[in-house]
């Protein structure tokens, strides 16, 4: 073969590559859970081997805390959070009207606090909003993740998106080639989940504590060497959306464990 | 706020097995390593875990810088009479955290 025609060759073969990424069929959906060894599942298993559940507790103890200047807990307003949280966490992130944006859990505790209850916010990682958001997730374990099907959050679904399937940082690198493309094949030692938000907050044993969504996309954001936006930016939220529609109809996990 | 989470078969038979397990939420800070500052962050780790039953100490363990935060024991007692366990962990600061639990042998 001649250089130039093996070049031809080579060049089909690249452009060839990228349409062999697809999209995960439902039946080929997993959640990271069934990679785990069976010491981590078990320990998720267990409430009371699961670390993620002394945070759930201590989001009880917060949720019937009154809090701010209007001295209102989440239960005066919200009551058993058995009934009234049950599937909330399975369709979040949802639309705000006011704000004319989708916000996610956290934001939507943050916005209870600051209009209901009138105290600051949490801050962002700190043990109280994740106590809180493990506690509100906890009520839809089990439940099948049910994204909202508000037509005002198809934009910021569709930017999600994009985010995810675009090439971004120093590595060129995108979600999806790892997660559809690659899932199931190591990356180092580990194996590539397909990257379904299906119980968090959850507990990472390499953090040694409960973590977000949205810590969790910085880490892969910072692995591929791209600049990582600031938690709270619209980025985190339209992701989360697209992933939830991604993994709609898997079982919610919160509080989970991984490696 | 929560602290531990204890399991213990609330009913056993005379002279079953039973198996114990513990849950506590600690920072398990190792004394190696640095804050953003550059100085170095005190040890702070749970130093000693104590389970006695119906006051006889039946478990006890000794731990080290290298254990992860939140440490969870999970071990074995053989279930003899009716009564409480009881269960200490203290830290290299001093405090004590305390949590118990019923059996009922029957």
């Amino acid at each position: 073969m001649s250089p130039a025609k093996a070049l031809g060759a080579l060049l089909i073969l690249f452009a060839a590559v990228p349409c062999l990424g697809a999209e995960i069929t439902p039946a080929d959906r997993r959640s990271g859970y069934a990679d785990m060894s069976r010491e981590t599942r078990a320990m998720e298993d267990d409430d009371t081997a699961n670390p993620g559940m002394l945070s759930v507790l201590d989001g009880e103890a917060l949720w019937n805390q009154k809090a701010g200047a209007a001295g209102r807990s989440c239960a005066d307003c919200h009551g058993d959070a058995a009934q009234s949280m049950k599937g909330v966490a399975a369709r979040y992130p949802a639309f705000d009207a006011t704000r004319g944006r989708p916000v996610d859990l956290e934001g939507q505790i943050n916005i209870c606090r600051g209009d209901r209850q009138q105290a600051a916010p949490l801050r962002f990682e700190s043990p109280e909003l994740l106590a809180l958001s493990a506690f509100v997730a906890r009520q839809s374990r089990g439940m099948p993740i049910a994204p909202a099907t508000d037509a005002r959050l198809a934009p910021f679904t569709a930017a999600g998106r994009g985010l995810f399937n675009r090439r971004q940082g120093q590595l060129d690198l995108s979600c999806a080639q790892c997660h559809d493309d690659n899932w199931g094949k190591r990356l180092a030692g580990n194996i590539v989940p397909q990257g379904h938000p299906t119980g968090y907050p959850l507990y990472r044993l390499e953090w040694q504590s409960l973590g977000s969504l949205q810590r969790r996309l910085r880490n892969c954001i910072s692995g591929m060497r791209a600049e990582v936006p600031d938690y709270g930016s619209p980025e985190y939220v339209n992701l989360e959306l697209f992933l939830m529609q991604r993994a709609r109809g898997m079982p919610m996990e919160s509080p989970a464990v991984r490696p | 706020m929560a602290r531990t989470l204890i399991n213990v078969p609330p009913k056993a038979k005379r002279g079953q097995v039973i198996e114990i397990k513990t849950l506590i939420s600690h920072v398990m800070e190792t004394g190696y390593r640095r804050n953003e500052v550059g100085a170095m962050v005190p040890r702070d780790i749970i130093n000693t875990f104590l389970c006695t039953y119906n006051g006889e100490e039946v478990f006890r363990a000794g731990l080290h810088p290298a254990i992860a935060a939140n440490p969870f024991f999970s071990f074995f007692a053989v279930a003899t009479a009716s009564g409480k366990f009881e269960f200490h962990w203290t830290d290299d600061e001093g405090n004590v955290e305390t949590a118990s639990a019923e059996i009922t042998v029957e």
